[in-house]
């Protein structure tokens, strides 16, 4: 153990003290302050995304050095994955589709008083995948941008196959309910020009819908107008207001975390892998690690009811997201997530290339950022934990009169921003209504944007999958003969199994210990 | 009272005379809405950055890039002639895309509806393979397609998109048979070629530049060699008279008033000749084309022409 500590030290020294230099500063760091806090207000307000929030600095950065753009876009970027958190912890509505999962657990944890609580998990959490992420940048770039290379049409098809097995564990109540919300998203997820084929499908003579179900659109619809009704139609305050009142709680979230380690490390590795496959991003890597976390954890029940582990999984997976979607963007050329594809564009702007000779020929940009990425993370520490106090605080004690006009506003202004488009704004209308009916009638929103969301990546990978194995005359062989695709089938008959299986077993102990009985 | 009246008419004639020199010579005033009908990150968006630059030294103004992305450039493009016609709203626009789109289904607009200002670069069709292919030459890539019809795959972006087209024409021109296998635009198409998912790529010479020697370029759909790419042949060295890609142009709603648009398509046309700006273009693997208004009849006429001849050739029809 003690070598591999030391060769960490070796390669930490090698990739650059001159390099942390130049990432220290004062320029680099008031703007790596300014864009997590940036970031964090951003990603905070539903429907604003991460994306978006890198596409307007871009101007802006063309008149900075290029390590220096870097370094502003990367922090505004990791703050509005960490922002996201926000709204989904005190309002249920997740503020970018990478903080769907936090909702499961986050809002439960604030309705019963402890959403400061959920607040600084989440806040420690996303530093720590945050720094995980960037670790793996800064060390292991090169072998770890093979894996993108790995994974092909199939692999993608599996991967949301995996993912909507997760219907199943977060169908509270019923079952069925569940199944028929995911295929409902998945429905919605075939509306309007296929990708692949070129179809044109439920679009009826309704030109709007030709470009599709917008994903943030949905689900600011699905997710916020349920809760702005919920509000109006009922007379209790929103949020029970801290119990302690010590406002960070920050003792009690480090224990939680020591606590679970193993889950936030392995949360972050899935997060970092997840980032590192482009057109994957954020939203999947938290829902594979909640998924994860709530198979092998021993409080399964309590998933979905304000269990922290959730909170550490979703958080410092999306967050690790941020560090390993760089690591193809910046040695292939090849973006991970769609923030990487605009800072690539960026980049070209600017007269560098990313791609292969990046590392070789323009190095202190690249250490530079990477550093300056580093620091950034760590400055969400103390960004996150104050502006989280003043958040939950703001959130429980404003009074409702005003709460839902602001929430209902930026709906309206977040789905008008994603196109600026008027459209987007009736289509989050529409669905959130019909959202709130069937959340009425017993069904959850979550099964219903998983299939939307992961309806589209199966298909395409499905169709590709398909027409290359059918090329090679073995479309078997495609679907089921790859290694890595087979050991995410094992992952997906694991999860539909171990409920069958951990019953059998706490059955089989519940008799034997009823047989040894006099 | 008469003299009241006259005093309306010498006001009234003011107001115009003013909004009209407002119009075409104090324009551009104020920051102008460029819209990309796709999303941030591609080619459209880089390009549209690169201009922006050599814009703003041009006019002080800035062009402020948004996107509106939707079924592959159409849920911008059916919009277009309803946004403001003042000349501070102008959008990117593509070739093949606002010809093949109305052809095959009813998009919201026709082809005609687009008015475009200018066209001012192409992203020629390459064709693709991984660095460690056994294919070394053009002359290979036909070998291997003829020894197993339709065992060769090939990435591109999309279904019915330039690269899809050109694998088409050359797959006829040729005499072979391979599969295309569609995504989701450049990016995933890349991946998919560097992972070795598929056996080749359609792709564009913008790529060949982003990904320098992870792969190697068999041939570009060029009139003469991309400066970039001198090893790189053209199709038609080899015998095959394949020349096109994806072309980008700047359109505005139809009414908006005519010395705005010759204002427009004026600087358009001064950003194109720019040293600076066809250096970096070139530099990123683009190749340059000037089309203004004054060539841009013959030139639309052209084109039409051409791509209703591939659509009817690859069985395209409205549905």
């Amino acid at each position: 153990m003690r070598w591999s500590t030391a060769l960490f030290w070796k390669r930490l020294i090698m990739f650059g003290i001159d390099f942390l230099l130049d990432a220290l500063t004062p320029l680099n760091v008031l703007l790596a302050l300014g864009g997590v806090i940036a970031g964090t207000v951003i990603g905070a307000l539903p429907g604003l995304s991460a994306t978006m929030a890198v596409a307007v600095l871009v101007p802006f950065t063309f008149v900075m050095s290029p390590a220096t753009a870097l370094i502003s876009l990367g922090a505004i970027y990791t703050g509005a994955i960490y922002g996201g958190a926000y709204s989904a912890i005190l309002l249920n509505t997740p503020g970018t589709p990478s903080s769907i999962a936090t909702t499961f657990d986050g809002y439960p944890m604030a309705k019963q008083g402890r959403g400061d609580l959920a607040l600084t998990l989440a806040c420690l959490a996303s530093v720590f995948g945050g720094l995980v992420g960037a670790i793996c940048l800064l060390m292991l770039s090169p072998p770890l941008a093979t894996i993108a290379l790995k994974f092909g049409p199939v692999e993608y098809f599996w991967l949301a196959i995996l993912g909507l097995t997760l219907i199943a564990a977060l169908s509270e109540g019923s079952l069925v309910k569940g199944l028929i919300g995911g295929g409902l998203g998945l429905l919605l997820s075939m509306v309007g020009i296929a990708e692949v084929g070129g179809d044109i499908r439920y679009v009826g003579e309704f030109q709007p819908l030709l470009g599709g179900i917008d994903v943030v659109g949905a689900l600011i619809g699905i997710y916020c107008i349920p809760v702005i009704i919920g509000l109006v139609a009922n007379p209790d305050p929103h949020l029970k207001s801290a119990s302690t009142g010590n406002g960070f709680r920050l003792a009690e979230a480090v224990g939680a975390l020591m606590r679970s380690k193993v889950n936030l490390v392995r949360s972050s590795l899935i997060g970092t892998v997840v980032g590192i496959l482009p057109g994957a991003g954020g939203s999947i890597a938290s829902l594979v690690a909640y998924s994860e976390a709530r198979r092998v954890s021993p409080r399964q029940d309590n998933f979905g009811n304000g269990e922290p582990d959730g909170i550490i999984a979703t958080e410092s997976a999306n967050n690790a997201t941020v560090g390993g979607g760089f690591i193809p963007t910046l040695v292939l050329g090849i973006p991970g997530t769609p923030p990487d594809a605009i800072m690539l564009g960026a980049l070209l702007v600017q007269g560098i290339r990313t791609g292969p000779t990046l590392f070789s020929e323009q190095s202190s940009i690249v250490y530079t950022f990477i550093w300056g990425l580093i620091i950034a993370t760590l400055l969400m520490l103390p960004v996150g934990l104050v502006i989280g106090r003043y958040a939950f605080r703001f959130i429980v004690g404003v009074p409702k009169a005003l709460l839902v006009p602001s929430v209902a506003f930026l709906t309206i202004l977040g789905s008008f921003a994603i196109h600026n488009n008027p459209h987007e704004v009736q289509q989050m209308v529409v669905l959130g209504i019909i959202a709130w009916g069937l959340a009425r009638a017993g069904f959850t929103p979550s099964p219903i944007v998983l299939g939307l969301i992961l309806g589209a990546i199966a298909e395409r990978g499905f169709v590709q999958g398909f027409l290359i194995g059918r090329a090679r005359g073995n479309i078997a062989q495609e679907f089921f003969g790859r290694p890595i695709a087979l050991g995410i089938i094992a992952f997906i008959i694991l999860g539909l199994l171990y409920p069958l299986i951990s019953a059998r077993r706490a059955r089989k102990a519940h008799t034997t210990d009823t047989d040894r009985r006099p | 009272m008469e003299k009241r009246h006259a005093w309306k008419v010498v006001l009234a004639a003011l107001a115009v005379s003013s909004t009209m020199a407002a119009t075409a010579a104090g324009y551009p005033d104020k920051t102008i809405n460029y819209i990309i009908p796709f999303g941030p990150g591609g080619e459209s968006d880089i390009s549209a950055r690169f201009q922006e630059t050599t814009f703003k030294k041009l006019t002080g103004q800035s062009l402020a890039i948004q996107y509106k992305a939707g079924a592959g450039g159409a849920a911008s493009w059916s919009q277009l002639n309803g946004m403001p016609a003042d000349g501070y709203t102008v959008m990117g626009t593509n070739l093949p895309h606002i010809v093949m789109q109305p052809l095959e289904k009813n998009v919201g607009y026709k082809t005609d509806d687009i008015h475009t200002l200018y066209w001012f670069h192409f992203t020629p069709d390459a064709l693709l393979v991984p660095a460690d292919s056994p294919i070394m030459t053009l002359a290979d890539y036909i070998a291997a397609a003829r020894k197993s019809p339709g065992a060769l795959t090939l990435s591109g972006s999309g279904t019915n998109s330039s690269n899809h087209i050109a694998q088409q024409r050359f797959d006829k021109m040729a005499g072979i048979k391979t599969t295309y296998i569609p995504f989701g635009g450049t990016g995933p198409s890349n991946t998919a070629l560097l992972g070795r998912q598929v056996s080749a790529s359609w792709g564009y010479t913008t790529v060949q530049v982003q990904l320098g020697k992870q792969v190697r370029c068999l041939a570009v759909a060029m009139e003469q060699r991309q400066k970039k790419l001198p090893d790189c042949p053209t199709f038609k060295e080899a015998g095959f008279d394949l020349v096109g890609g994806a072309y980008r142009g700047v359109a505005v709603p139809a009414s908006t008033p005519a010395p705005v648009q010759a204002r427009l398509a004026d600087l358009l046309g001064q950003v194109n000749r720019d040293p600076a700006f066809i250096k970096i273009m070139e530099d990123n693997g683009f190749a340059m084309l000037d089309i203004g208004p004054a060539e841009m009849p013959k030139f639309m006429a052209d084109v039409k022409s051409r791509y209703e001849a591939i659509a009817k050739e690859m069985g395209i029809r409205k549905r």
